[in-house]
């Protein structure tokens, strides 16, 4: 493993994370010295946009264009914030959590390099509260780079000024929103907000404010070390999209796990090559390509590229690009009463399709999976679809939740018809049959 | 320790008025309000330093925060309440979370779960007679690879199999 394949991992060691002394002897914080010493903020945005960066928090925006919506120069504001969303929940997603227990000092330096592009006098690192292990080892971390003098007033004699601190979250789903991650962050109840404005104009405390995801801003820092034409090289040939992916897997495989990869390696070769197929006895049934909010594809769509684009023509998202996968031994409405559970518990409950759409959702999906669905439920749960999809709600929480339910039900169809209860009359009709034979 | 909490028959505390925050706790409250540019941003901070204290956050904690952060009590209230991990009603000596999303459900929370029910003779949200565990569902831990997952407080225990449920409860005396 090297730098130059596997820029965001070959670092990592989750067992015993590199102190800074260790992770300046491995290129460590060079980016920091380069980019403060060497580039203008604007020219970090540009090559982080002209390596064609895109988010990894699941959107897949693109990083460079969001950086440039925040105001630069002598009259923008003075206070505006980098927040970093590790708030880590998407079911089926685990990659943050290594970036920060196996390399803290990585997601440090990133913070520095790219909030110096866009002169933010603050940086937060929105953690989950559940990770207790990479919040203190990112306090050790911010504490160590402090000490250097990557931190803190005038870094490496910059004219520019950055705090970083941990901001440690209490819970919920709903905070991996940007907006409700800037609500929570302010101490309030996690609701989003409406957009415009948006974060970059007027984010936390109404001041111009980014958020990316750990992954995404891991790589900024490589980027500004070996530049952008390195960066679309990592995939070329394989995607549109640039550099490297922490793909991943999880469900009854023989070897669950995590890996970087160039972007746009197949489903395939993820599950086949890298997780080892299925654990003995089982079959793949369905697979979800990126967390609990994106949709089924089937075994048929398994050597699709895991791209951004590949899965959207395929009707569904890359999301986060771990994949969850489902075998031969699960009903798909257990599966996706599960999946509509959590996104009903998690609703925020600031809007009311949501609030009451998708719990109305479980109750006719447990009644199903009972063998007690009655008839119109199939279609009430397409209605539903609709009036929870794109549009139709605050935030991306109802249409994220739709999209396993929506494709359960255009792959696995019969599955939903044997759910619905017989009605009487066919049964007494059938017992009548049997009495004369 | 300086609580002058009055637990009532609802388990409530009945005398708010009385709360008095320990000065450590005043203290790092004072800190984490340090950190942000207004007090009212450390409000989930200092609940969970109030929590961790006394293991939930007791009533009369609450508009002590609000007075402390410049924010209505309601306010206050309003996050204890939406954030899962702020607890408003007391809990046992060690907090059990176990992973009910999807990854976990694929490799088997369910049997898990049915497990440490068994032993402990509690529900979901319930509290052991004892007052040593309370069992609270929590979602996707971010260790879909090592599932089914399950936090007791701060630790994280991996691949749990239901045959390893009694041995693990009695690291928690």
């Amino acid at each position: 493993m090297t730098a130059d394949t596997r820029p965001l991992t070959y670092r990592v060691d989750p067992a015993a994370p590199l102190d800074i002394r260790g992770y300046e002897s491995q290129e460590g914080y060079a980016a920091v010295r380069k980019a403060l010493k060497e580039m203008q903020p604007s020219e970090v945005t540009a090559l982080v946009k002209e390596a064609n960066l895109r988010g990894r928090g699941g959107a897949g925006f693109p990083t460079g264009v969001k950086w440039s919506l925040v105001p630069m120069g002598k009259n923008a504001p003075r206070q505006k914030y980098l927040l970093c969303n590790a708030d880590e929940m998407e079911p089926g997603t685990f990659k943050d959590r290594l970036l920060m227990e196996g390399a803290p000092h990585q997601l440090v330096e990133s913070m520095i390099v790219s909030g110096y592009a866009i002169q933010a006098s603050r940086g937060y690192i929105f953690l989950r509260g559940e990770y207790v292990l990479a919040a203190e080892r990112l306090e050790r971390a911010i504490g160590e780079a402090k000490v250097a003098g990557y931190l803190g007033a005038n870094p490496l004699g910059s004219p520019w000024s950055f705090e970083l601190f941990v901001h440690s979250g209490a819970g919920r789903y709903i905070p991996g929103e940007e907006t409700a991650l800037i609500n929570s962050l302010e101490g309030r109840r996690a609701h989003p907000r409406a957009k415009p404005p948006f974060p970059q104009i007027a984010g936390l405390w109404g001041k111009p404010t980014v958020v990316n995801n750990v992954e995404t801003l891991c790589n900024v820092p490589h980027i500004v070390l070996r530049g952008s034409q390195w960066f679309h090289e990592l995939s070329q040939g394989k995607s549109k999209d640039s550099g490297t992916k922490l793909y991943g897997a999880s469900g009854r495989v023989r070897r669950p796990g995590l890996w970087e990869l160039p972007f746009g390696v197949s489903a395939r070769e993820i599950l086949e090559e890298h997780a080892g197929g299925m654990q003995a006895g089982l079959k793949l049934k369905c697979w979800l390509p990126g967390g609990a909010s994106t949709d089924f594809l089937t075994p048929e769509h398994l050597d699709l590229a895991m791209d951004f684009d590949t899965i959207a023509k395929a009707g569904s998202r890359m999301g986060t690009g771990l994949l969850t996968v489902v075998d031969d031994s699960r009903s798909i409405i257990s599966v996706v009463r599960n999946l509509e559970e959590f996104f009903a518990r998690e609703s925020c409950g600031w809007c009311t399709p949501c609030r009451d759409g998708l719990p109305w959702s479980v109750r006719l999906l447990a009644a199903l999976e009972r063998g007690e669905g009655r008839p119109g439920d199939i279609e009430t749960l397409e209605q539903l679809c609709r009036f929870l999809g794109p549009g139709r709600t605050f935030c991306a929480h109802a249409p994220g939740a739709v999209e396993p339910l929506q494709s359960a039900i255009k792959y696995f169809r019969h599955e939903f018809e044997a759910g619905i209860a017989r009605p009487p009359v066919a049964a007494e009709h059938t017992r009548a049959a049997q009495a004369v034979a | 320790m300086s609580t002058a909490t009055v637990i009532g028959s609802t388990g409530f505390s009945t005398q708010a008025e009385e709360y008095r925050l320990h000065v450590d706790d005043y203290a790092s409250i004072e800190e984490e309000i340090g950190h942000y540019e207004d007090p009212r941003a450390a409000s989930i901070g200092a609940l969970k330093i109030v929590q961790k204290r006394h293991g939930w956050v007791p009533d009369g904690a609450i508009p002590v925060i609000g007075r402390l952060l410049g924010i209505p009590a309601s306010d206050v209230e309003g996050v204890a309440t939406f954030y899962n991990l702020i607890f408003r009603r007391p809990v046992g000596r060690y907090v059990i979370k176990v992973c009910d999303s999807v990854a976990c459900f694929l490799t088997g929370y369910e049997e898990l779960k049915e497990e440490v029910c068994k032993q402990l003779g509690i529900g979901l949200g319930e509290t052991t007679a004892d007052g040593r565990f309370t069992l609270l569902p929590i979602c996707c831990l971010g260790a879909c690879d090592r599932g089914p997952v399950l936090m007791i407080d701060d630790d994280t225990h991996f691949g749990v199999l239901p045959q390893e449920v009694a041995r693990l409860l009695e690291r928690y005396p």
